[in-house]
């Protein structure tokens, strides 16, 4: 007994030991989103997601590889594609090889291009884009390549979930497209109009378009449209400001009809709409809080909520990705060199923290996941914005969209 | 007898008797007023501000945000109405103190200085603002009281919350056009504005009309910022949205002018709004203009141009005017001296 004992103690000092010897690496992974400006609460809600999660999940778990450490290193692009360029060499300058962003795919856009670029001209330091967010179909389609994972469902993805559910509902008969003018916006408003004119041509469209991002005051006007449009439902792709401005605004003015969203949800959003969008705001996302999925998710969400009491779990897919990355970089057997971590993260299977499979499609990085329609509603466990108001799960699609067709031609390095 | 009984049968069959397309025009003017007022709540007190001091004050829609989180913050203890009260009274004292302990030490360096300091405190406004309140938006809502449909025209309900902010706005409007051009107070500012020296010397103490205007001009902007807080949103991003529109609205109205204020804050309002509430195509203009449509069109060089349409660039829109002014009206609308 007591020669197990001090085997046992012996064998966990020498680990512990060698832990300490390798362990002083970190592993970087620049975040590169806004920080600043009107766009600033929805980055910074998503860095305190990623900082808690590489702690909780990896680090407090021993790190990856000999004790390696996750280290989430902030940089503030103010939503401009231009400024992420620049932000995107300082990180890669500062040795970092991998590189996570989600606002915008304007934004996306400009760096997958780039990063591409960069990797075949220096395949001696390449990085990897973990993009969280960005749900230009593109990305995943035309413009895909080998260094670009994308960890959220794609706008025609949660569209297909969306307009199955305005199918569903037969009092919907008029719907009005509005978007923020920009490329995900355009991707948004394509795809409601191809998905409702395959599966239910008799909807009419009764409005499509697009606003500023960013810079419309007041949304007025827009709503009056919409009212005046007579329509029964209203498809939006925004968020920040832009998504609470829009809402509240229709529904000040009049409009009843259920708001189909792909952000609605905290960062001050919940809080803005509180008791007016009961009834209206519909979501199409990943990631189920309510009700809770399982104990280890209610556990994260207490414990998350315990460090950043004003914070929201916005974003479940975050913890996706930090586990998968790690699990990547262990199976690699690697940090250093991103092409094996890259092999290793295409076609990955993995269970989510929130319940359901993952699968990264190795076809076209996109990962395959359950898709859930949620509902604005105080009936929730846990809420957002401490407002008493979240959202809830009121149907899913198991693994939606995982036969969907790509146009994506891959070269493998 | 009968023809008259006939009208007026079916004046009441429509509604309030006009056309459905008379009742969107009405609304957009009713929500195009609101825009405007709200602007001239904030180029009033900027062009003030310009005209008495020669300064533009960039820091101008930042009190304009801590108006509206102050009167959050009061909101949640005693009120909104509270909030209205007292807001614009702390961000009143806060614009003279900025006056008397920042800009009058500035001032001595000469303009650029000036505007560097007012550019600086925008940005430490916001950043201090994020400090406190943090990023998200704030659930700063209309009280209760008013959150009901004043009325609604061919179903396009009208919330008495904005008919609220047109009576305040007004009220404000009149109030301030009755103090300068009615009161004591008022010519002496007046007189300040052009000949500061003669007002000195006929003993008026004429830095502390300097830093009063300063103040009053803050406050106004902090009324702004509570009434239009709960409607158009209140986050660190909202003095940046409407930062520049301001500028813009003195420089067609003409620098230093009330007046002007008023009518380019209106004609912006209706502008915007009309432009975003109609879908005018560019492609119907350049048919109209004689123009064929190069095919096919997506591989033409004029792609955008053909395909934007009014909602698209209504947001633009005043600085195209503005550029207009300052190309045929240099001094604006209404201004006096050649800028």
């Amino acid at each position: 007994m007591r020669t197990t004992t001090m085997l046992g103690l012996t064998t966990a000092l020498t680990l512990a030991a060698s832990a300490f010897a390798a362990g002083a690496d970190t592993i970087k992974i620049a975040f590169i989103d806004p920080l600043s400006g009107p766009f600033a609460g929805t980055g910074t809600n998503g860095l305190h997601q990623y900082e808690f999660a590489a702690e909780e999940l990896v680090n407090k778990k021993g790190g990856v590889l000999d004790g390696d450490m996750f280290e989430i290193v902030a940089f503030d692009n103010k939503i401009s594609p231009k400024e992420s360029l620049i932000q995107l060499q300082v990180a890669i300058d500062q040795g970092i090889r991998y590189i996570a962003q989600g606002n915008s795919s304007g934004v996306a856009n400009a760096l997958t291009e780039a990063i591409n670029k960069h990797n075949r001209r220096n395949p001696e330091d390449r990085v990897l884009f973990l993009n969280y967010s960005a749900v230009d179909p593109a990305l995943t389609n035309d413009k895909c390549n080998f260094w670009h994972f994308r960890f959220d469902a794609n706008a025609d993805i949660k569209m297909d979930a969306l307009t199955d559910s305005i199918v569903s509902n037969d009092a919907i008969e008029k719907v009005y497209i509005i978007g923020q003018d920009y490329s995900f916006g355009k991707a948004v408003a394509a795809a409601a109009v191809k998905y409702l004119g395959e599966k239910a041509p008799e909807i009419e469209i009764v409005g499509n378009e697009l606003h500023p991002i960013g810079k419309v005051k007041d949304f007025t006007p827009y709503s009056r449209k919409i009212v005046a449009s007579e329509a029964d439902a209203v498809i939006t792709g925004n968020w920040g400001a832009d998504m609470v401005g829009l809402g509240k605004s229709v529904l000040e003015n009049g409009f009843t009809g259920p708001i189909y969203t792909y952000y609605a949800a905290a960062d001050g959003i919940t809080a803005a709409f509180g008791d007016a969008g009961v009834g209206s705001l519909r979501l199409v996302a990943e990631g189920q809080l309510n009700p809770p999925p399982n104990d280890t998710a209610s556990g994260y969400i207490q414990a998350f909520k315990a460090k950043y009491p004003d914070g929201n779990l916005s974003q479940a897919r975050i913890t996706n990705v930090i586990e998968m990355l790690a699990k990547a970089i262990n199976e690699a057997g690697t940090a250093d060199d991103v092409v094996p971590v890259a092999y290793a993260l295409a076609g990955m299977e993995h269970e989510s923290l929130w319940g359901g499979n993952l699968m990264m499609r190795e076809s076209d990085h996109q990962l395959i996941q359950n898709v859930h329609i949620m509902e604005h509603t105080d009936d929730v466990v846990y809420d957002h914005d401490n407002s008493g108001f979240g959202v809830k799960v009121v149907k899913t699609v198991e693994m939606a969209a995982a036969d969907s067709p790509t146009s994506c031609k891959m070269r493998r390095p | 007898m009968e023809p008259l009984i006939l009208k007026q049968k079916s004046r009441r069959a429509s509604g309030i008797g006009i056309t459905p397309d008379m009742d969107l025009i009405l609304v957009n003017l009713i929500d195009g007023l609101v825009t405007g007022l709200l602007l001239f709540m904030l180029s009033a007190g900027l062009t003030l501000i310009f005209s008495m001091m020669g300064v533009l004050n960039f820091a101008h829609a930042s009190f304009y945000m801590l108006g509206a989180y102050f009167a959050f913050q009061i909101s949640l203890y005693i009120g909104f109405w509270m909030g209205l009260l007292i807001a614009p009274l702390v961000v009143g004292v806060l614009g003279a103190g900025v006056e008397r302990y920042g800009l009058r030490r500035v001032h001595q360096y000469g303009h650029v200085p000036e505007l560097i300091f007012t550019f600086g405190l925008a940005l430490l406004i916001e950043e201090v603002v994020q400090f406190i309140w943090g990023k998200n938006q704030m659930p700063y809502a209309t009280p209760e009281i008013l959150q009901f449909t004043a009325f609604s025209i061919a179903g396009n309900s009208i919330p008495a919350y904005k008919i609220f902010m047109i009576f305040i706005s007004i009220a404000i409007f009149i109030g301030l056009l009755y103090v300068l051009t009615r009161t004591r107070v008022g010519m002496i500012i007046q007189a300040a504005l052009t000949y500061p020296k003669t007002v000195e010397a006929l003993g008026h103490n004429v830095p502390l009309i300097f830093m009063g205007v300063f103040g009053v001009g803050t406050a106004l902007a902090g009324v702004a910022g509570v009434i239009a807080g709960p409607v158009l949103g209140t986050f660190p991003g909202m003095a940046f949205v409407l930062g520049s529109i301001v500028f813009v609205t003195i420089v067609i109205g003409g620098l230093g002018s009330l007046w002007g204020a008023l009518v380019a804050s209106l004609l912006i309002g209706w502008i915007t709004t009309f432009s975003k509430a109609y879908n005018l195509r560019m492609e119907d203009l350049l048919t109209w203009a004689g123009f064929t449509k190069p095919e096919p069109i997506w591989d033409s060089a004029w792609r955008d141009l053909w395909s934007i349409t009014s909602p698209q660039i209504a947001d633009i829109l005043p600085y195209i005017l503005m550029v207009l002014i300052l190309i045929f009206r240099p001094y604006g609308l209404f201004g006096k001296r050649d800028a």
